[in-house]
């Protein structure tokens, strides 16, 4: 039976939240700024890198190169230049991050077929170097293709083609968009961050303020305890989940392929793992701050391992065994490819397994540790 | 079904090293007030916390209405009402709130929450205030609504740990006048919808207060008093058996000044201890000794240079008692 005494702990909890505006304010307004926060801020998609040119050739030739350089959309072509001192001075101001020299002898040796240009690239921040780097060689690739179709078919020779030409089909996420990857990733970050907090404060302030005292005289047994305390965070927990997708989908353009129904039951089986953790965590505090404290002993290598910010299968092979106890990771899998993908729960049955066992072992471990007594 | 409503034998608690209950046996019958008094750190506290279960003894056994403590929980604690001496009330809840959460995760209905909250209210005056929040009550006002979520079930059992402390006396007075009337005139139970549940029973013999003061005034209204120290109950009586104790060995002693009569009076081979009362002295002298004192003790004042204006066998306060048991245990 699910009886009365576990509705008026339910019912006293969501009292308690809706008058404490600080848990308020962490349910409804984080969520959306860590939306926010994730879909902009922390974007890696590398666009606009501000580019300076130092045309020496200053010919028609030239000039084209340009033009290949803007339309590939990556490149904003700010300065032009001078003299090397001018674009190192560019470059030490972090004003710009590339730089492209032609030489004077551009537009006679592009007929001799051996033009060259130098490329100049900013290092220090790796993401943006590499993208600069590897979207360069691809403008150059496919402008010389372009140069030597049109020389063959001046010469009569009609358009030859590549010997190797590799085509590319991006699946799911054509414009290698990452809010794509990042908001599903918000989701499990919301759910793991804020629900485990939320469960270790609430049971912890029951002893710092002394009302367990009275909760423990009463007939009411643990389990019921610990459900009805859980019970509203569950709840919160869901709320939280459709807040993001929706915001996710509408803001974002985030597509949502998969089963609604797969998307709830998983996301409440990872649920079980946060609680689970909230709860464990609140049986080794006794002031709110230390339960704060705690639980982000757990969440913190947990976010960092699960494959949110750096990839799992970049971490070293110890990490990467670490990363298989971490709730998250399995969460993160699934939700991506539940919303992205469209997968169905075939191809995400051995994560969901993983999620069911943590989620067990955790419950189980912390509701053995929760007693329903003061020492 | 003994005839006891708390029968605990042989308790022990340890926190670490230190033996905060030891050897507590505790038997008290329905319709007493029984009164646990002892100082700071004498383990009162710690024995209630015992009895209803929130702490786990390191030995001995409980039983509340013929249910063990441990084993029958549920029906144990059905069966009682506690008042800890933290307040323990949630603040952001109002009162109403309060009462209504706690009477139903102790077993009230729906239909029965309201009417027993509202007629438990206003037995403890709060019947104005049901809105406010908890945390804007006043201390006596706080107390108040504890004892009335302690009630709001009509336990058979009330235990307050220190109730009372820290409460202005015209408060603590309404407060003792709440308990006696309970245990005189329990609450008249109201016609349940359905005439059945654990809301009746026999409410005749009134219920059991098992009550911790510091105050000697409160220990006095008890039926039966304990005194308490270093975990060990050291005597039980009642109030007036207790005083019989001293009989003859308190004597008041008034004059000036009060330092020189102090001191003399400390000198005496048969004073035991002298303990100042506001203007005058109560001396507690050695059995059968009063005669001797009251002839001899005028002539060292003088001698000493003071002035006796009265000096006579008073009957023993329960205070007297309370020093007199507390030293005893120093050799």
């Amino acid at each position: 039976m699910l009886n009365s005494r576990i509705f008026s702990i339910i019912r006293k909890e969501f009292l308690q939240i809706v008058r404490d505006p600080r848990t308020l304010a962490m349910i409804i307004i984080m969520p959306i700024m860590e939306l926010f926060l994730l879909g902009y801020a922390a974007t890696t998609d590398v666009k606009n890198i501000s580019m300076a040119v130092w045309d020496q050739s200053k010919t028609t030739q030239s000039r084209a190169l340009l033009d290949a350089f803007r339309a590939a959309d990556y490149f904003v072509l700010e300065y032009f230049v001078g003299s090397a001192d001018e674009y190192q001075a560019l470059i030490e101001s972090g004003d710009t991050r590339v730089v492209l020299v032609i030489p004077p002898d551009y537009d006679r040796r592009l007929v001799e077929g051996n033009a060259q240009v130098l490329m100049v690239l900013d290092g220090s921040d790796a993401s943006v170097g590499s993208t600069a780097l590897s979207t360069a060689r691809l403008v150059g690739q496919a402008y010389s293709t372009k140069i030597l179709g049109e020389q063959s078919q001046l010469s009569g020779r009609g358009a030859p083609s590549a010997p190797v030409e590799v085509r590319t089909q991006v699946w799911y996420n054509p414009d290698l968009d990452s809010a794509y990857f990042n908001i599903p990733g918000v989701i499990g970050m919301i759910l793991s961050f804020i629900t485990s907090i939320l469960t270790a404060t609430t049971i912890v302030r029951e002893r710092e303020r002394g009302t367990i005292e009275q909760l423990i005289v009463t007939p009411i047994r643990s389990w019921e305890l610990i459900v009805g305390k859980l019970m509203p965070y569950v709840i919160l927990g869901f709320i939280e989940t459709f807040e993001i997708l929706l915001i996710g989908h509408w803001w974002f353009g985030v597509p949502i392929r998969g089963s609604a129904a797969l998307i709830i039951i998983t996301s409440g089986l990872f649920l079980m793992s946060s609680l689970g953790i909230g709860l464990f965590a609140s049986t080794m505090a006794n002031t709110q701050q230390e339960a704060m404290m705690t639980v982000m002993m757990f969440n913190l290598p947990m976010i960092f391992l699960s494959g949110f910010f750096f990839p799992i299968a970049a971490m070293p092979k110890f990490l990467q065994f670490v990363s298989l106890a971490i709730p998250l990771r399995y969460y993160l899998i699934i939700i991506r490819s539940l919303l992205i993908k469209g997968v169905g729960f075939v191809a995400i049955q051995s994560e969901v397994i993983a999620l069911v066992i943590f989620g067990i072992v955790i419950m189980g471990a912390a509701a053995l540790r929760f007693r329903k007594r003061l020492d | 079904m003994t005839d006891y409503l708390v029968n605990a034998t042989g308790l022990k608690k340890s926190f670490g090293a230190t033996c905060a209950v030891d050897d507590v046996s505790l038997r008290i019958k329905a319709g007493e007030i029984y009164g646990l008094v002892g100082s700071d750190g004498a383990g009162k506290t710690t024995t209630m916390r015992l009895l209803v279960g929130a702490l786990l003894q390191d030995a001995g056994e409980v039983s509340v209405c013929g249910y063990d403590i441990l084993k029958q929980s549920e029906q144990a604690r059905s069966q009682i009402g506690y008042l800890s001496q933290r307040f323990s009330m949630y603040e952001d809840l109002t009162v109403l709130e309060n009462i209504r959460f706690f009477a139903e995760i102790r077993g009230l209905s729906a239909t029965e929450w309201l009417p027993r909250s509202m007629e438990i209210l206003e037995f403890v005056g709060l019947g104005k205030f049901v809105d406010r929040r908890a945390g804007q009550l006043s201390g006596g006002m706080k107390q108040k609504l504890g004892l009335a979520s302690a009630l709001v079930t009509r336990p058979r059992l009330l235990l307050l740990d220190e109730p009372t402390t820290g409460v202005d006396p015209v408060t603590r007075q309404d407060f003792w006048q709440l308990v006696i009337k309970l245990v005189s005139q329990p609450l008249s139970p109201t016609p349940l919808p359905q005439g059945e549940g654990q809301g009746v029973r026999e409410q005749s013999e009134g219920v059991s207060v098992l009550i911790s003061t510091p105050y000697m005034d409160e220990a006095s209204r008890c039926h039966r008093v304990g005194f308490m120290k270093a975990g060990k109950i050291i005597a039980e009586d009642t109030p007036s058996n207790l005083r019989a104790r001293l009989n003859g060995r308190v004597l008041e002693l008034r004059g000036s000044p009060i330092n020189v009569l102090r001191h003399v009076a400390h000198q005496d081979e048969d004073v035991e201890d002298v303990a100042a009362f506001g203007d005058k002295l109560h001396v507690r002298i050695r059995a059968d000794k009063s005669d001797l004192i009251i002839n001899r003790l005028p002539d060292e004042i003088k001698a000493a240079g003071g002035t006796i204006t009265n000096l006579r066998v008073i009957p023993p306060a329960l205070e007297d008692v309370f020093i007199a048991l507390s030293e005893s245990s120093h050799d």
